[in-house]
């Protein structure tokens, strides 16, 4: 690492800011991951200690909603992120080089901080025909993800593009709509999925990375467990409505205008693990079921071909409010990033069952009452 | 000799855009745009329930989201026949003006300004000059002396760092940057308080529509209710943050962007007279002022203007499929009835065609297909869309309020009117209408407010909500404007399923390669005869691109009538 850069410490304090300011800063980001007040310590050591880590971001197939949506954080707001806490060298959205000079940065930092890096892909990978369907430089994202992942410490799978394929893997995938982690082993990944996953949840997952130097504990399906696991249902504020049978039967009713629970009109809550219910959009201003639209269920593999998205749920599996994907997944443990080996993600093979019940029911049911 | 420049990756846009021009005596003689990425939108729709068409086609874009859902619910309705209540119809302009101030903002500081400014110089400028520079264009409080001088000393600790980041490898010291170094340090402070207050406005989304980016719409309204007794709808507490982020929009607009827009303008005017391109402009029109049916009383007006002819403004009918039609001769596509033809959205097909070089490649073939990008046409014209054509057509169709902000800025540059067409002016007349905006936005909301003291807060029409009350078989166009510029949707809908779905996007009308008489698309157009002071270092072509604001992955699209899928892949 460059033993020129600076501390996280150091720029604040060249920045104007006091040390008060400084603790308050690893306090809240404490907060946001989670940790207990004894584990801020160790915020605090980590971010007065550590220099700026080499970021890439690369973008495949993709609309850049992670990209607006990391720009959307609240805390940290991006500014800080970008100019203070890592170095990102490479992202075609906000960098100032383009063509020549936007791939020599690139190449520099693979170079210079060889398993170093921290690789963070928006957008999934298409496989067919020699991958054509997607070039950069004239280069194919299949060939882009494999040389750059080779080097990376760590690698961040944003949103559903490119933790579960997203939209263009919806049915009938035309380009082979492929996500990180079915192309690239041997590698530590995140997924973070959302289309677009919440930007605090973004910066979270780069906070949490920085701040303790390892990846964040995991679910079965590569997720972090501090964003992930609970169901949006179990987390609703409307939940007291489902327990109490009092539906919205249809938009903008007596009941939607009481803000009754929306499970009838289309609410995909119970099969979707994801934290809308607990920090909310923007900075908390709001998530879909409070604005009295239905989750979609964004954050999960296939939820486009789960739909149609106006057809309620038959039954899920689950009801208590107990219930975690941790509980019904595999828990991957916690390890740190540097030194870091292979690793593997089991996938939640029981979960997964029990969504597609839910949605086999869900279908019977609407042919049945048809 | 001419020599071939390749720009590839474009960055500081949406998508994946590469440009390839031929440079002959320090000027473009030839230009190529291409879209290298394609996800099959059009084919993953068909067969699906027409109510969820509107979530799907806002994955097109995530950087102007919301556009393409309210085309898609405006799509719907109009195959379905279902009139909106007032209220949504509000609250969608309401989104439809957060979304501009967003994303006009966004664009003009985070994807334009680093072609015009110049971080590095900004590390010579004198703070207390900057400071007094600042106060004498805006009343904006952030401009003391220390304020720029704190700045000045976190950006040379970052640039000491070693680490430039998202700065890194930029064309600093290009001749062709001309700012004071104050200027340029004003610019990267307004460049991080804009990249701040761009999550602000956006919460106008996430109280009506759940999120954003990626807001939820509804055909037949819009799901947030109004009960101004009830904590779980939208409120006094609601409306009273919908009112307030929208004044402090206003005050970003006016006391930020524009003096900004004008100080920087007013050092390249020279680029009054670069990149005007086509000559040809249309817009589809938007905010709606008495229902989407009334186009007559759209604040931005619909219509075509040909040659440059103000006096002129010709009608657009989305329907008649002897206007906007799309050809692929050099697109990586092909029609059963061959290359040369022209297709309506409702009459479309297509099948992936790729005959370009085996990547990894050094050039694409440009004299046989080279895009993923189809070319649209409108009556066999090219047009540029965006912000400039919906200006132009708004003062040509006599709209007042536009013809007093345009002659005022005109003014007081003291440019010719025909420094409208160009780089410079496409940059301007974005910042322009974002203003109206600012304004147009506080009257909806008063509208809104009034509508409910009224005793009015219906949200949705449910009539046509069950798909048991719908026609065999119908068709739609909805029409809109992204930020980019005019977007429409076509649909077939067909036993309660959707037969067939099309999206003609604004970047498609501007990216576009060639057609089949040869006829150049906006960018390719716009960039003939740009000076390039260094072949290494083309920062003029980024100059002139980003004046489209290009947004690549929503123009690159296919459809199939008959859901059929055929992989021709030729040249391997």
């Amino acid at each position: 690492m460059n033993d020129q850069t600076l501390t996280i410490y150091q720029q604040m304090l060249n920045k104007g800011y006091d040390r008060r300011d400084f603790l308050r800063f690893c306090g809240w980001m404490g907060a946001l991951i989670g940790v207990e007040a004894s584990g801020v310590g160790r915020i605090v050591h980590a971010l007065e200690t550590k220099p700026r880590t080499p970021v890439v971001w690369f973008h495949f197939q993709e609309c850049t909603c992670c990209s607006e949506s990391f720009i959307r954080s609240s805390h940290p707001i991006v500014g800080d992120i970008v100019l203070d806490k890592i170095s990102l060298d490479y992202t075609e959205t906000l960098q100032a080089a383009a063509g020549k000079q936007a791939e020599e940065a690139l190449h520099e930092t693979m170079k210079k901080y060889k398993g170093e890096y921290l690789m963070l892909v928006e957008g999934s990978v298409p496989t067919e025909e020699n991958g054509v369907y997607c070039c950069i430089a004239g280069r194919s994202a299949l060939d882009i993800v494999k040389e750059a992942a080779a080097d990376a410490k760590a690698i961040v799978a944003w949103g559903s593009c490119a933790s579960n394929g997203c939209i263009q893997a919806a049915n009938p995938n035309p380009t082979g709509a492929t996500p990180i982690h079915k192309i690239i082993s041997g590698k530590p990944i995140i997924n973070v999925p959302g289309c677009p996953p919440i930007g605090e949840v973004m910066a979270g997952t780069i906070v949490h990375l920085l701040a303790f130097d390892r990846i964040p504990q995991l679910d079965g399906l590569g997720r972090p467990k501090a964003f992930y696991s609970r169901r949006v249902h179990d987390t609703c504020y409307r939940r007291p409505n489902y327990d109490a049978g009092l539906f919205v039967e249809s938009f903008d009713d007596e009941n939607a205008k009481r803000g009754y629970c929306l499970y009838k009109v289309g609410c995909r809550g119970p099969v979707t693990y994801n934290s809308c219910g607990v920090i909310r959009w923007n900075n908390g201003v709001s998530y879909p079921i409070q604005s009295g639209h239905g989750c979609i269920g964004c954050s999960e593999a296939n939820f486009w071909d789960n739909g149609p998205f106006y057809q309620h749920l038959a039954s899920f599996p689950g009801f208590g409010i107990e219930t975690t994907a941790d509980k019904i997944g595999v828990a991957v443990g916690a390890a740190t990033l540097a030194g870091m080996a292979a690793h593997s993600i089991t996938t939640n093979i029981r979960k997964r069952r029990e969504i597609k019940e839910s949605i086999a029911n869900s279908k019977t049911d609407k042919e049945g009452g048809a | 000799m001419s020599n071939r420049i390749v720009v590839d990756p474009i960055t500081r846009i949406e998508g994946h855009l590469r440009i390839e021009v031929e440079v002959q005596n320090g000027k473009v003689v030839d230009a190529y745009s291409s879209g290298t990425m394609v996800r099959g939108f059009e084919l993953i729709l068909k067969g699906r329930d027409p109510r969820d068409a509107w979530a799907f086609t806002e994955r097109a874009c995530g950087v102007c989201t919301t556009v393409h859902a309210l085309a898609s619910v405006r799509t719907v309705e109009d195959a379905l026949n279902i009139t909106v209540p007032p209220n949504a119809e509000l609250v969608r302009n309401l989104m439809f003006c957060a979304q501009y101030l967003q994303d006009h903002v966004v664009h003009f500081y985070h994807l334009h300004a680093l072609d015009w400014v110049d971080v590095v110089s900004a590390l010579s400028a004198d703070p207390k000059k900057t400071s007094a520079l600042a106060q004498s264009i805006s009343n904006w409080p952030k401009s003391s002396p220390g304020y720029f001088s704190d700045l000045q000393k976190r950006l040379t600790t970052f640039v000491q760092s070693g680490q430039l980041g998202i700065f890194a490898n930029g064309y600093w010291g290009h001749k062709a940057f001309k700012l004071p170094a104050e200027v340029n340090l004003i610019g990267v402070a307004h460049y991080l308080e804009a990249l701040e207050w761009q999550k602000e406005i956006v919460k106008v989304h996430t109280i009506f529509g759940g999120k954003n980016p990626h807001p939820n719409y509804l055909v037949g309204g819009a799901a947030c209710a109004i009960n101004t007794d009830e904590a779980n709808a939208i409120n006094a507490e609601r409306l009273a943050m919908v009112a307030q982020l929208f004044k402090d929009a206003k005050t970003f607009v006016e006391q930020v962007y524009i003096p900004d827009l004008l100080a920087v303008a007013g050092f390249y005017k020279d680029w009054g007279a670069i990149g005007g391109g086509l000559t040809n402009y249309m817009a589809y029109g938007d905010l709606p002022t008495n229902g989407y049916a009334d186009v007559s009383k759209f604040k931005f007006p619909r219509g075509v203007i040909l040659n440059r002819d103000l006096s002129t403004v010709h009608e657009v009918d989305g329907k008649d499929v002897g206007q906007v039609q799309e050809y692929i001769k050099h697109s990586w596509y092909a029609y059963a009835d061959g290359d040369e033809a022209g297709k309506h959205p409702w009459d479309g097909e297509t099948k992936f065609n790729y005959t370009g070089p085996k990547p990894p490649y050094e050039f694409l073939n440009v004299d046989q297909k080279y895009s993923w990008l189809k070319t649209p046409r409108w009556k066999g014209n090219a047009m540029e869309v965006g912000p400039l054509a919906r200006l132009l057509v708004a003062y040509a169709s006599g709209n007042k309020e536009v013809q007093d902000i345009v002659n005022g800025t005109l003014k007081a540059l003291d440019v010719p009117v025909a420094a409208l067409f160009s780089t410079l002016g496409r940059t301007a007349a974005r910042g322009l209408e974002t203003q109206l905006i600012a304004n147009w936005s506080m009257e909806f909301y008063d509208q809104l407010v009034a509508n409910i003291k009224n005793g009015d807060s219906r949200m949705f029409n449910g009539k046509k909500w069950e798909p048991e009350t719908w026609p065999k078989e119908a068709k739609g166009v909805g029409m809109t404007e992204a930020p980019r510029g005019a977007l429409a949707h076509w649909i077939v809908i067909k036993d309660k399923k959707i037969d067939n779905y099309q999206l003609v996007v604004p970047s498609t009308w501007n990216a576009s390669p060639r057609d089949p008489e040869g006829k150049m698309s906006a960018y390719e157009a716009s960039l003939i005869g740009t000076p390039i002071a260094d072949p290494e270092k083309p920062l003029e072509i980024l100059r002139t691109v980003h004046s489209f604001d290009p947004c690549i992955a929503c123009a690159v699209h296919l459809y199939d009538e008959k859901g059929t899928y055929v992989h021709q892949i030729q040249t391997f």
